[in-house]
């Protein structure tokens, strides 16, 4: 009852409030007029008002997560999300939210003069329903921030492992990065894929772009090929490093089942020599003639 | 022996582990550790963590960078509260894994540092600490 009696205040005194909150936001030495323009600001703020008194008409400053603060949480999204795009700061969008704080409870201080309890529970009740709303401004610019992160990790992972068809019959499949148990299952995808696609008979992966060669990058590895020879063609790796060579041997791992070469270069020419090619330069060809 | 720089990092997911490796090659760089050491190191360091997160589902890793006898190395302590290893002689042993992996990260991670310490305790948790000197010995 209470608190329906807060909320009419509130309503009632909607203009002063809004005046009063304007006038705030003004005279902050941190406005940014240069973002905003001053009509757009009290177009925005006037909508936030609107829609903060509607939802504490019934009386609910308490439960933001009620359907009564569906309308004020979607408007504080698209100002967090606006925001963050005109070029305003986490800290600058959340002043404007809690700035507002301020104008309401200016004006219960005028109307509740002479009742200093009632004044107190409700400016402590303000208080805690702003706050509140100042962490649903927070978490949506969080999130809008996370999923731009986690749409680059997907678009990383998927331009980051190519199959090149460096000559017929021979796939090339750079690696880049730490080769974890997800990245592998998506190499191991794509090569099978194209090895059928183009009836290659020889893969090279070539770890030059690896950081680290531990045992579970070499187990992914050791998994790799044996599914490609699995599909009848033989792989190689290269790109082993000297530091990485020295590692893995002290590692204990072994691979001396696997055929592995320092650079991408020889394991062309090996790769060349299993398919009995011969590659040649053309001057040299005919002086040899 | 001396601490000259000391760092924890709190190890919880997998996208932890890059960071931390970046942060290991950071404090061997910093003590001017060849890149072979480097890399033994940071394999190591990368084998120790992966148990962590895979066994005790994550932990916290103590960085440092120490001096003795005018010598100077980085030492890494892995702290988990996870189930502990219940014979830590066997999961000292190469091929040995509960998991289904090589079963080399702890032998081969005593294999690549110079110094290698183990304690374990059943349903408390487990310790790793290695120490790397600049030179490799």
């Amino acid at each position: 009852m209470d608190n329906n009696n807060t909320a009419q205040l509130l309503q009632r005194k909607k203009r002063e409030i809004l005046e009063s909150w304007m006038n705030n936001q003004l005279a902050d030495e941190a406005l940014r007029d240069d973002l905003i323009s001053n009509e757009e600001l009290r177009r925005q703020s006037e909508e936030l008002l609107e829609a903060l008194l509607k939802a504490i008409s019934n009386g609910n400053f308490e439960n933001v997560y009620s359907s009564e603060y569906e309308q004020i949480t979607d408007i504080l999204s698209d100002v967090s999300v606006t925001r963050a795009r005109q070029g305003f700061s986490p800290r600058e969008t959340n002043m404007y939210v809690l700035s507002l704080k301020q104008a309401l409870t200016d004006t219960l201080e005028q109307e509740r003069r002479n009742q200093p309890e009632v004044l107190y529970r409700e400016i402590l009740m303000v208080n805690k329903l702003l706050d509140n709303l100042a962490l649903t401004t927070f978490e949506t610019y969080l999130k809008g921030r996370e999923e731009v992160i986690l749409r680059q990790t997907d678009e990383i992972n998927e331009i980051s492992t190519p199959v090149i068809r460096v000559w017929d019959g021979i796939l090339a499949l750079p690696i880049i990065g730490t080769l974890d148990s997800s990245r592998t299952q998506i190499v191991m995808e794509n090569l099978l894929q194209e090895i059928v696609n183009t009836g290659s008979s020889i893969a090279i992966l070539d770890i030059s772009g690896v950081p680290a060669v531990d045992s579970l990058v070499a187990q992914h590895l050791i998994k790799t090929v044996s599914a490609t020879r699995l599909m009848g063609a033989e792989c190689i790796i290269s790109g082993v490093r000297a530091e990485i060579a020295q590692t893995i041997v002290h590692l204990g791992i072994d691979l001396s089942n696997i055929k592995t070469k320092a650079s991408l270069a020889s394991a062309l020419q090996l790769a060349f020599g299993m398919l009995n090619i011969e590659v040649r330069k053309a001057g040299n060809s005919r002086s040899l003639k | 022996m001396i601490t000259l720089t000391k760092d924890t990092m709190q190890i919880v997911r997998e996208q932890d582990v890059v960071p931390f490796r970046n942060r290991v090659r950071e404090y061997a760089t910093k003590i001017g550790m060849s890149l072979v050491n480097q890399t033994k190191l940071i394999t190591a360091a990368s084998e120790l963590v992966r148990n962590m997160l895979k066994y005790a589902s994550g932990g916290k890793v103590i960085l440092e960078i120490i001096s003795k006898n005018a010598q100077s190395g980085v030492r890494l302590t892995f702290v988990d509260e996870g189930p502990g290893i219940e014979n830590v002689q066997q999961a000292m042993q190469d091929g040995f894994s509960t998991g289904k992996s090589l079963g080399l990260g702890l032998p081969g991670a005593r294999r690549l540092v110079n110094e290698f310490n183990i304690s374990s305790t059943p349903g408390q948790g487990t310790t790793v600490t290695v120490i790397h000197w600049k030179h490799g010995r």
